[in-house]
């Protein structure tokens, strides 16, 4: 093999820094929040009400956290599916944020539902025709196919490794082998999981889309449309690079290295096309439908409906179509985080600034304790993110050797 | 080695797309029980009859083990002030509205679940806790709900309700047709208390029928339109009225079924999972493809 890359290893560096220490303030405090929920009910901590039963957690903890993980299937097709290697290096790390994100997205689910002790109801109490049934078990499948997906990482962290002390020493040489057989028969069916994540995230990412088409009148005509679910997976897609541009350049200043340019630019690459395929649905409905009337009166959906489409994909789609915001890491960085806000912007009007219902008392906005759930959720993803790399071979190191891996050259490399 | 390894990729490729087609046929009978009889029951509210008593309030939170007062404080007229809507403490609201064409004799007009013959919520509930029964009602099941809300976001006439402040075990409360009433042969409670005989239950078709013959016979007393006769595909519960259905916060609707498109949409995604399993396939080939060019690269 004449490519070589950039071998994952856990990065050694100090836990604790003036972040960290922010990211644990926030976590807790949306834990205080979220056991008054559990304690108190749902109407103790949040401003729904029968006329707004879903907000914040439901349009940004779960479909915002969904479209946001795309960045695990997204590269998984690239990199395993197209087999693109030089993109090598990005594949763990996105397959670590969608592990995670999906886990919070669960977590924001089971935090949502009024009977969170049910939640595995759907797996055997079944409606073909609920689209949030098809969304439920995807996502269900799709986090195991993640946890299986990250195996691979496990094993190799610890084959050659394990070492229990004392009493229990024995266990080593068992362990050992279980690992390696393990390894090994994961590698000859690996593929079978990359290739049943694509498809069940293409599913759910779209079926995503369709769960607000049955509110019908109740959503602002801005966004409601039959083709919402194409339009999901679009953002989707152009969200996964974006995403993973993103978590890289974090995680890089954050370990104090530099960003790996020489994988994230050709990435960048592929942004504007899909950008531009999912601005033009956009627009392409719009038009169809003749919603721009609504665009003419200036009120929340109107404002919304712009920032979201020109902050988030107008200008981000004009930044990735240029070279030298490719090759620039501040350019690529905003151009990424713009893109992001973008898709973060639709979740949210689409679960919550269109949903209008018609007899209401008031309008919505997440009470505090819902904003710090939200945000508790987030600072703890991250951290665990921050362990899992300090511990497991996710992100690849520069001022390394370079080592080829021909562990598994057939069935997808992890 | 290399042609062993594709022949037993493509023998898993073809198994698990039989796992996942097998696996269809099952969730379409999974579909949730929606009959449509020609003996299903309804409702029909006269608005020009009723007089506000709110009787059937009370006898609705009787029926429903719901805390109530007594009927006499029933009488205070002051709550037809402000708009009020069916929730988790009463199931059925009576509002007042001016009439146009007499001042002094307001209109009032019952709001409850109209149990609609295509119910969104049914379509939409996660796990099948709604249900459309024979006798034309729409159930909740609590052994099935998780208090995901979704019916909530689905129904059009914005009438479940949720208990958000229960930490365990919160329902969706509903007017639920009476069903165990009808069940022993009783009147809904609603019907059985009504002094005036604004509501009348029977046989649905059989409503319709009556309210044709009241509005022909007294053109002068109602409008020509029974609501709930064809809204959202017709629903169990039909009104009569004086003026417009706009005048009471009636939603506009067209004939259209409330899940609308969504299911055909859920439906063609899923068309006894050929397009998801393509996908699989159309992957599986693109991958073996991309490491085939590869190894050709790698070899050079």
């Amino acid at each position: 093999m004449v490519e070589s890359y950039l071998r994952a290893a856990p990065v050694r560096k100090k836990f604790i820094t003036p972040g960290v220490i922010v990211l644990i303030i926030l976590a807790i405090n949306g834990i205080i929040f979220l056991a008054g929920r559990f304690l108190f009910g749902i109407g103790a901590v949040t401003n729904l009400n029968d006329q707004y039963p879903w907000g914040l957690w439901i349009g940004v903890d779960v479909a915002a956290g969904v479209a946001l993980a795309a960045g695990g299937f997204t590269s998984a097709a690239l990199v395993y599916i197209m087999h693109r290697e030089r993109f090598h290096a990005i594949a763990r790390p996105a397959l670590l944020t969608a592990m995670l994100g999906y886990t919070f997205v669960a977590i924001g689910v089971v935090t949502d539902i009024g009977r969170w002790y049910y939640v595995w109801h759907p797996l055997i109490m079944w409606n073909g025709s609920s689209a949030l049934f098809e969304v439920g078990i995807c996502v269900m499948m799709y986090m195991t196919v993640l946890y299986i997906e990250f195996l691979p990482i496990v094993t190799e962290r610890f084959i050659g490794k394990v070492n229990i002390r004392k009493f229990f020493s024995f266990l080593n040489k068992p362990i050992e082998k279980i690992l390696i057989i393990l390894d090994k028969g994961l590698g000859k069916i690996i593929f079978i999981f990359i290739i049943l994540g694509v498809v069940l995230s293409t599913l759910h990412q779209s079926s995503l889309g369709t769960l607000m088409v049955i509110a019908g009148p109740k959503m602002h005509p801005l966004w409601q449309t039959p083709v919402l679910p194409l339009l999901f997976l679009l953002s989707a897609i152009s969200v996964g690079f974006p995403m993973v541009i993103f978590e890289s350049m974090i995680a890089a200043k954050s370990f104090g290295e530099k960003p790996e340019m020489e994988v994230l630019t050709p990435l960048g690459f592929s942004v504007a096309p899909l950008l531009g395929i999912y601005l033009a649905f956009k627009i392409g409905d719009m038009v169809i439908r003749g919603t721009f009337v609504y665009l003419t009166v200036i009120n929340t959906a109107s404002v919304m409906f712009t920032i979201e489409v020109v902050v988030g994909i107008i200008i981000p789609l004009r930044m990735f179509l240029s070279k030298k915001v490719l090759e620039t890491p501040s350019l690529l960085f905003t151009a990424s985080s713009l893109v992001i806000l973008g898709v973060l912007l639709n979740r949210i009007n689409n679960f919550i600034v269109a949903y209008t219902p018609p007899y209401s008392y008031g309008s919505y906005f997440p009470s505090f304790g819902e904003i710090s759930v939200t945000l508790g959720f987030a600072a703890l993803l991250i951290l665990i993110y921050r362990i899992i790399v300090m511990n497991f071979p996710v992100i690849s190191q520069q001022d390394k050797q370079y080592v080829i891996t021909t562990k598994y050259t057939i069935k997808g490399q992890l | 080695m290399e042609k062993q390894n594709r022949r037993n990729f493509l023998k898993t490729a073809g198994l698990l797309t039989a796992t996942i087609s097998g696996i269809s046929t099952k969730s379409a009978k999974a579909a949730p029980e929606n009959i449509l009889s020609e003996d299903r029951m309804g409702v029909l509210v006269d608005a020009t009859v009723c007089i506000g008593c709110r009787n059937c309030e009370w006898a609705c939170k009787k029926a429903h083990d719901l805390s109530t007062p007594d009927l006499e404080t029933y009488n205070d007229k002051t709550v037809f002030k402000k708009m009020r809507r069916p929730n988790e403490s009463a199931l059925t609201v009576v509002n007042q509205y001016e009439n146009e064409k007499d001042i002094n004799i307001p209109y009032n007009v019952k709001v409850q679940c109209m149990h609609c013959d295509h119910p969104a919520c049914v379509s939409a509930c996660i796990v099948g806790a709604m249900s459309k029964h024979k006798n034309g009602s729409v159930i909740w099941d609590t052994k099935k709900c998780i208090g995901c809300r979704y019916c909530l976001v689905a129904c059009p006439f914005q009438v479940p309700s949720f208990e958000y402040n229960t930490a365990l075990n919160p329902a969706i409360k509903k007017c639920d047709f009476c069903f165990e009433r009808t069940k022993e042969g009783k009147l809904p409670a609603c019907v059985e208390i009504c002094p005036v005989e604004a509501i009348t239950y029977g046989n649905r078709n059989e409503l319709i029928r009556v309210a044709r013959e009241r509005i022909k016979r007294y053109p002068d007393r109602y409008i020509n339109h029974i609501y709930g006769e064809n809204e959202v595909g017709g629903t169990s519960w039909l009104y009569l009225a004086g003026q417009d259905f706009s005048k009471f916060d009636f939603p506009k609707f067209g004939t259209m079924p409330a899940p609308g498109v969504s299911e055909s949409i859920q439906h063609g995604i899923f068309a006894y999972f050929v397009p998801p399993a393509s996908l699989y396939a159309l992957l599986a080939g693109i991958m073996w493809l991309a490491k085939k060019r590869n190894e050709k690269e790698g070899g050079k």
